[in-house]
């Protein structure tokens, strides 16, 4: 019985060691890979951290997107209206990327205050706007709405 | 006139279904619970009639799609007349409403096949197990009906024409992916039904686990079929390529297989060894949590991706209430009701039994690590702490290493004995195993180009660590037997559904392992003319065109490849796709799909000047994700057509042979 009794001991503090481990891992593994989210004008006002990877948002400034004729390097302007964030990104864009609608961006926030682009998002679907821009748009003071039926009535005028 | 019928045809159904669930909720468990078996003969009409009337309301919404009917809110939202009819059949599905009521009519559908086959259950048992099922039913037609009801009406303004379904899932991918997942998701509900059922019961026996595993076996394959599907729509419609994303929606579906291939696993030592009994019961609970929180995750609307369709916050908040109902009376009710701790069996650490622990706990620390991640940002978003994603980088880190683990103890498994082994009889028989997976697995990636990298060399090791053993183990097996015929015919089918299953993982690992690190991807900009190399094939774009589909008008580009230093070349036809209705543009990519390589090829931006930005890539053993995910469900599959399963009388003998 002692034996049996001792064993147990083992297997609980065993167990339990096994899920402080994992517990620790965890946490120093989440600490490491949490994307913060940052709107232009928080970036403006210098609260994001430089060269680490954050996420950013917002409308993309309509007139601002510049190709580059001889590769796929592309910068265009992100804006909450307040602020603006000039982002620059070298591969595809997604099928919904367009002036004057939401996107998200994956990347690092360079020295000279320009962002560099990893990801750029944008959702399959007309009137969404990523939720991130969304609460941005609001604190900036701006109605998310206000752009959605815009941009459906400007749809609703191609057809 | 007919037409304009359908739908209310189709609600009325709906109601009565749900009348039918709540009898079969009542009366069944409390005749069960007060010996009254005139009530408890309620519960296989009860189901039989659920699922015949949900089958028609189903039937009704499809006709009512078939057939263009503008006026019910669900069509207009989700059809057009110009949709072909196969994608007006899954557009069914590929919204908010109608995959709940096709979940609710899967519900309805397990809870009918259970009541076919629940003659062999002794009456109370079955009767219980019918009247959980029927609880599950109430909750989910309570959900169709208040908040999302698919025959809502547009009356008397019919709209013209419908908004036509959403262009991605407009795909072959879409009509197969969400009935598996849904198949299994919902499959959950009637092991955790059984659970319930011998808790409220008292019988949690060696007959229990063995009318429990075929069910969650047929839910895991399901599942596991579903997410694999799920991933491969996702790399070939998404059109970046990638298989996998850690988006909180593959989550939700990778949490319940995680705990479900544990449940499948404490079933195992439950059935064989009648230890683990609590565990076993706590994981059927915690495996159909997991798929209802699956559900409220991609339904609710708090995350956001194709999967959610819904931006409706009463509906996530029903589900919450459903899920918080759940997981609250099933974990009272097994506090009240389970087995007191005795361990009437004792086992050392060299056995199987004490490595399936090991896999159990593994299993469900992988949970727990997934679940933390993709719950952190909604719970701190929700607690108003600020707007923070968990990337791929975290899961990796957890999930590699945790798989890795795991697969070091998968090996000895299915070799070690139940109750005891001694070590040094184990290392006998696997060192000439993992000596040669160990060598086999450093040399492998050599073959592949010369290029060597020690992840590859890793999940390779891993793989052949897992199937390596298996091989010895059967080789001994077939020694032991008077010929190779009888001996391979010896092997019980759920000794081979087991083999299937984990070599299954071990052609996963591999399609991972050489996917993730021998992957070259290439962006360039292309015109006419223009021609690139990737990984040994040219590219070149011979031509740009444009052609008209039936929804859709589409810019077209035709990709000449040809292997280096082979004579022969084919070509490949990446899409542009505007969908006319929704006004929304589409990649359609170009594959050249093979066993041991994909040609990858998706068609850009529009550059303006006659050149378009490509996206090229070569991705060897993709496919082998896929594969393995087949096999393991086909293992799942097997294993349930054991003949232990096919017997009338539960009591009877075990049968010898291992099993998954």
């Amino acid at each position: 019985m002692r034996a049996k009794r001792k064993q147990r001991l083992l297997i609980v503090l065993g167990l339990v060691g096994l899920a402080a481990i994992a517990v620790g891992l965890t946490l120093y593994a989440l600490r490491a890979n949490i994307n913060l989210f940052f709107s232009p004008v928080q970036i403006a006002q210098g609260e994001a951290p430089i060269e680490r990877q954050i996420r950013a948002g917002g409308m993309v400034k309509v007139g601002t997107v510049e190709r580059d004729p001889t590769s796929l390097d592309i910068a265009f302007t992100v804006t909450d209206y307040v602020g603006d964030l000039e982002v620059y990104y070298s591969g595809i864009l997604p099928d919904l990327f367009r002036e004057g609608q939401g996107v998200v961006v994956v990347g690092e926030l360079q020295a000279d205050g320009r962002f560099r682009a990893d990801q750029v998002l944008a959702r399959h679907d007309e009137n969404y706007m990523p939720p991130e821009v969304a609460q941005a748009l609001e604190e900036a003071g701006y109605s998310p709405a206000d752009f959605q039926t815009q941009r459906g009535q400007s749809d609703a005028a191609d057809e | 006139m007919l037409i304009e019928f359908i739908p209310e045809v189709g609600h009325f159904a709906l109601i009565v279904a749900l009348f039918m669930a709540l009898v079969q909720a009542t009366l069944p468990l409390a005749g069960a619970t007060l010996r009254k078996p005139l009530w408890m003969a309620f519960d296989r009409p009860m189901a039989a009639g659920q699922f015949g009337f949900l089958l028609l309301a189903y039937l009704a919404l499809t006709l009512s799609y078939l057939l263009d009917d503008f006026s019910v809110a669900n069509v207009a939202h989700n059809s057009n007349s110009m949709l072909p009819w196969y994608y007006k059949l899954s557009a069914v599905w590929g919204n908010h409403e109608g995959s709940v009521l096709l979940w609710s009519l899967m519900l309805s559908g397990w809870g009918f096949a259970t009541a076919v086959r629940s003659r062999y259950l002794p009456r109370d048992m079955a009767a219980r197990v019918i009247g959980v099922l029927g609880l599950v039913g109430v909750g989910f037609l309570l959900f169709v009906l208040l908040t999302s009801n698919p025959f809502e009406r547009l009356l008397p303004n019919v709209p013209s024409d419908g908004a036509d379904l959403n262009p991605l899932l407009q795909d072959f991918g879409l009509i197969v992916h969400p009935p598996m997942l849904y198949m299994g998701y919902v499959g959950f509900s009637v092991v955790f039904a059984f659970a319930i059922a011998a808790l409220l019961g008292g019988r949690l026996d060696a007959a229990w686990t063995r009318w429990a595993r075929p069910w969650t076996n047929v839910a895991w394959a399901f599942l596991t079929v579903g997410i694999a599907l799920g991933s491969w729509w996702a790399y070939y419609e998404l059109g970046w390529g990638g298989w996998w994303f850690w988006d909180p929606v593959e989550n939700a579906s990778l949490l319940p297989w995680l705990t479900g291939t544990a449940l499948i696993h404490s079933l195992a030592v439950t059935e064989k060894r009648g230890a683990f009994k609590s565990w076993t019961v706590l994981l059927s609970i915690a495996t159909f949590s997991l798929s209802l929180m699956g559900t409220f995750l991609v339904r609710s609307g708090v995350l956001t991706s194709v999967h959610a369709f819904a931006n409706d916050p009463s509906r996530g908040f029903f589900i919450l209430v459903l899920l918080a109902i759940t997981v609250t009376l099933s974990l009272v009710i097994f506090a009240l009701r389970a087995p007191k701790v005795g361990y009437s069996t004792s086992f050392t650490w060299f056995s199987r039994d004490a490595l399936l622990l090991v896999n159990n706990v593994l299993l469900v620390i992988m949970t727990v690590t997934v679940l933390l991640g993709t719950l952190y940002p909604l719970i701190l978003d929700s607690l108003g702490l600020g707007k923070i994603s968990v990337g791929p980088p975290y899961f990796n880190a957890l999930f590699v290493p945790l798989t890795v683990i795991m697969c070091l103890f998968m090996g000895l498994g299915p070799v070690a004995r139940w109750k005891h082994m001694p070590p040094g009889e184990l290392s006998r028989r696997l060192w000439l195993a993992g000596a040669a997976a160990l060598v086999l697995g450093a040399l492998a990636p050599l073959l592949y180009r010369g290029e060597w990298n020690l992840w590859v060399s890793l999940g390779i090791v891993i793989a052949l660590w897992i199937v390596l053993p298996l091989v010895v183990d059967l080789v001994t097996k077939l020694r032991q037997a008077k010929s190779l015929k009888r001996g391979l015919s010896k092997q019980s089918l759920a000794y081979w559904g087991m083999w299937l299953g984990h070599v299954g993982l071990a052609v996963t690992i591999v399609g991972v392992a050489v996917v993730s690190h021998y992957n070259v991807e290439r962006n360039v900009r292309m015109s006419p003319g223009t021609s690139v190399e990737v990984a040994g094939y040219r590219f070149t774009m011979t031509s740009l065109g444009e052609r008209r589909g039936a929804n859709f008008i589409a810019d077209t580009s035709l990709i000449e490849v040809q292997r280096e230093g082979a004579s022969r070349h084919f070509t490949m036809h990446p899409e542009k796709r505007l969908y006319l209705a929704t006004r929304m543009p589409m990649t359609q990519v170009a594959l050249r799909p093979g066993l041991f390589r994909d040609l990858y090829v998706a068609m850009g931006e529009d550059l303006g000047d006659g050149s378009y930005a490509m996206r090229i890539q070569y991705k060897p053993f993709v496919r082998w994700l896929w594969l393995g995910g087949l096999l393991m469900a086909l293992g799942g599959i097997i294993a349930v057509l054991d003949k232990r399963y096919r017997r009338a009388k539960a009591a009877e003998k075990s049968v010898q042979g291992a099993c998954a």
